[in-house]
């Protein structure tokens, strides 16, 4: 939708709908001399599903969080389960442990790959790139619905969430993760099931996407090696990729605050897998949970006189609200926004090519694409890892007691970043329960003080070119970001 | 009947309301053959698919637009997500991006072009999880608001081809639950009697998920679960429906081999209206007197009592030690059948 041009020469654009990516986004734009001007990003989508969650028994979350999204159900199963671990003050097995962390990896790398191949890379199979030198391999390899990669890949990821089949029923929405631990256990025939699964997944992977072991993958560590990849590496969609960001110029393409947040992702006896951490104005700190808070400014939600810590918050919809122009609250750790996803979690976890891209040219689209490809191949290494390190003799599920008054907060990673639940049990009810998850923190609206979220910023100019209804430098940045807007909302 | 064939393809319109993605992040997982490859064969064409297809925005409007006037003919509109009524009535829960409009007014205006309409998934079909609690969003399914015929279309609505709305109940939908489906209404063979009370396809709703349940020999003796990670039956103690839900999950399984109950946890009845109502905590067994409230289903309650009391007193000791717990402690007997 193409608005007629205010007097200054600005243009308002209205882009949705916004497919490709999971749920519902449109993204309002002023266009001034070939650029965006300033974006709102807006969620139409409201359900409520804190509020659907208040008064219920507190292990009814685990049926009904998961039901949030159907593309990270397993993640938000692991924050609820969290969440109650902390209520009932129980630690879960070592069993439970390793099998939710690989629960959570197998949909975590479905994710990356469902992101790649169906929802980011179509977009350079369009009519608008076909003068490109690489034009024909993409059409070939990624074109909506009918790509070969794209066709290969489904058909990996399908394989890939055996792993969910066995250890956890199905996908999605599981109810195998509990606050102990896992419902089901696995026997040392499943462990060699799960590794031939997985050894048929890494198998497409090493020859389809990066035409290289996944060790290879792992261990880049320099922005020349990726150029050199580029210019002689092995065939794949990796390379393909290189060969396209390096002609479209992706690293240039965008930026947002440079300011990132993760959770930690898959807990271990000595901390997670993937560090918890935040990185801001150049400098590594820790996570301060008591920090966080939401702004209701610009959300169609009452309670916007303060932001408030999920602990306090609330989720009232409010529909005659003029001001906000989305039903997405504005997540904020001391004061400001912060970018969460796979980037953030390998420069938090010191991966040296993620913390190499994110000094030359921060958080772009080209970096966090490769942030993701570089996580992919690392977590399925460790899957293998995990498979292994499982005792099926030992105890998989531990059983805790319920207090009818408490609080708990369940703190991990889904695939595009930090997700958090915070529960609050009175009479042996949920009295509240908030939600924050990544593409809250992503996708945020303005906050009291009229700070952008950080894709509203990221979008500032990226050029549009004469006649774009839907410019392709916008649907690149949004989709970088891999969006989970059913999640957002709740 | 004989199979058609239809030369022209059969064409294939998605919408995602106030759902999760779910069921289409599960049609994704469909397997042997893959999905596309299924598609392909049975000649269905996605027009649109929010997860799928490559127009945005703009693009994206105009084929919508061209489908509700009739320029393009719509064999199946699938709609996944519950309809949203709210706020008071407006239906601006949901508006389609890009177009400014509810999504309920576009599901309306696309159902009365289409031949078949099709609920994919249990908050497209009753309201579902989207409809639970004080169901804040006003969430409806499509034809059915819960129990109650009605919903987002009304309870006389009927598509081109003379049906209601066709509900392919889940939370999620097995992948082959939707193909089927699809490749069934293509082919000309599902008609009014193949649909069950609640309009589900009969083909996988005539099961109940208890039939091929592995832990079918704990029900016969009563050897039941006492907490998640048990491996006896969970219909005593954890909540378990699956003798009264309508699904083939234990039959077909999914994702390779699983099923809930194969996973180790209580079947919910996703497949029917209001499961997301329960009346009482999803891991618990309401009873009056120690008797399970819910019964199974075609099943009398004296005999149930009476079986049930026969079945305990004569409990194998190797299933009653399993049940409790969360591995085979004590293996079945090898016997030589030929000297028995």
């Amino acid at each position: 939708m193409r608005d007629a041009s205010a007097k200054d020469g600005t243009a308002r654009l209205i882009v949705g709908p916004f497919n490709r990516v999971e749920g519902d986004l449109e993204v309002r734009l002023e266009v001034a001399d070939g650029a965006v001007r300033a974006a709102f990003v807006s969620s139409p989508l409201f359900r409520g599903f804190e509020r659907i969650l208040e008064g219920r028994d507190p292990f009814d979350a685990l049926v009904i969080a998961p039901r949030i999204c159907g593309i990270c159900s397993v993640s938000q199963s692991q924050a609820a389960a969290l969440a109650l671990a902390q209520w009932q003050g129980l630690a879960p097995t070592a069993n439970g442990r390793i099998a939710t962390n690989l629960l959570v990896a197998a949909e975590n790398v479905a994710d990356h790959l469902t992101h790649f191949h169906l929802f980011f890379m179509p977009d350079f199979a369009r009519a608008a790139y076909a003068d490109r030198p690489w034009f024909a391999a993409a059409e070939a390899r990624f074109k909506a619905g009918r790509g070969t990669s794209a066709r290969r890949l489904i058909e990996a990821r399908a394989t890939l969430m055996h792993v969910l089949g066995l250890l956890a029923g199905r996908w999605p929405h599981t109810l195998a993760i509990q606050p102990g631990g896992v419902t089901r256990r696995a026997e040392p025939r499943d462990q060699m099931r799960l590794l031939a699964t997985l050894g048929a997944v890494r198998a497409t992977l090493e020859q389809t996407l990066y035409g290289a072991p996944l060790e290879r993958i792992s261990a880049l560590a320099d922005p020349r090696e990726l150029e050199a990849w580029r210019a002689l590496g092995p065939d794949g969609d990796f390379r393909l990729f290189l060969e396209i960001a390096a002609d479209l110029d992706l690293t240039h393409l965008g930026r947002a605050y440079d300011r990132f947040l993760s959770f930690g992702a898959y807990p271990g006896e000595e901390g997670p897998h993937y560090p918890a951490g935040t990185f801001a104005d150049g400098v590594l700190g820790g996570v301060d949970e008591a920090a966080i808070a939401e702004d209701h400014t610009f959300a169609r939600m009452e309670d916007r006189a303060a932001p408030h810590h999920p602990f306090a918050g609330s989720t009232i919809p409010d529909g005659f609200d003029e001001t906000g122009y989305t039903w997405c609250k504005a997540p904020r750790l001391a004061g400001q926004p912060f970018e969460t996803g796979a980037l953030a979690r390998q420069f938090m976890d010191g991966q040296p090519l993620a913390r190499a891209l994110v000094a030359a040219g921060g958080g772009n689209v080209f970096s966090r694409v490769i942030g993701r490809l570089i996580e992919t191949a690392r977590t399925l290494i460790a899957m293998e890892g995990w498979v292994r390190a499982l005792e099926p003799a030992e105890p998989w599920c531990a059983h805790g007691t319920n207090p009818s008054e408490g609080r708990g907060a369940g703190l991990t990673e889904a695939a595009r970043g930090a997700l958090g639940h915070w529960m609050e049990v009175r009479n042996g009810r949920i009295a509240r329960y908030q939600i924050i998850a990544p593409t809250t923190w992503n996708f945020s609206p303005r906050d009291a003080a009229g700070v952008p979220g950080p894709l509203e910023a990221a979008l500032v100019g990226a050029p549009v070119q004469e006649g774009e209804t839907t410019p392709l430098s916008v649907q690149h940045i949004v989709r970088s970001f891999d969006p989970c807007m059913v999640c957002t909302v709740h | 009947m004989t199979v058609q064939s239809r030369a022209h393809g059969f064409n294939v319109l998605w919408l995602q309301s106030g759902g999760c993605g779910g069921c289409t992040m599960s049609l994704l997982c469909a397997e042997a053959p893959d999905l596309l490859t299924t598609l392909d064969f049975a000649g269905i064409r996605l027009l649109w698919h929010p997860s799928l297809s490559e127009e945005t925005g703009t693009e994206a409007v105009e084929l919508l637009g061209a489908v509700a006037r009739g320029d393009i003919r719509l064999d199946a509109l699938c709609v996944e997500g519950a309809l949203l009524r709210g706020p008071n009535g407006t239906g601006r829960f949901h508006v389609l991006a890009g177009t400014g409009r509810p999504t309920i007014e576009w599901v309306r205006d696309l159902a009365a072009v289409a031949e078949h309409v099709v609920a994919v998934g249990t908050c497209a079909a009753y309201g579902g999880v989207t409809a639970a609690g004080a169901n804040p969003a006003d969430a409806c399914g499509l034809q059915y608001d819960g129990r109650r015929e009605g919903g987002a279309l009304g309870a006389a609505f009927r598509s081109r081809s003379g049906l209601p709305v066709i509900n392919i109940a889940g939370c999620p939908t097995h992948p082959n639950w939707i193909t089927e489906t699809l490749m069934l209404l293509s082919a000309g063979l599902l008609g009014a009697d193949d649909l069950d009370a609640y309009r589900r396809p009969r083909f996988y709703a005539d099961h109940l998920v208890h039939h091929g349940c592995p832990r079918n020999e704990y029900y016969e003796y009563k050897a039941s679960a006492e907490k998640l990670s048990d491996l006896g039956c969970m219909m005593e103690h954890l909540g378990c429906l699956g003798t009264q839900a309508h699904a083939d999950c234990n039959t077909r399984p999914w994702n390779g081999e699983g099923s809930c109950t194969r996973g180790g946890y209580a079947c919910i009845n996703c497949t029917a209206p209001e499961f997301e109502e329960p009346g009482h905590p999803y891991l618990a067994t309401p009873k009056i007197a120690g008797i399970p409230v819910g019964l199974p289903t075609d099943m009398p309650k004296a005999w149930f009592i009476a079986l049930s009391s026969l079945a305990k007193a004569a409990t194998p000791e190797r299933l009653r030690r399993n049940a409790v717990s969360d591995h085979v402690v004590m293996p079945p007997t090898v016997r030589d059948i030929k000297r028995r």
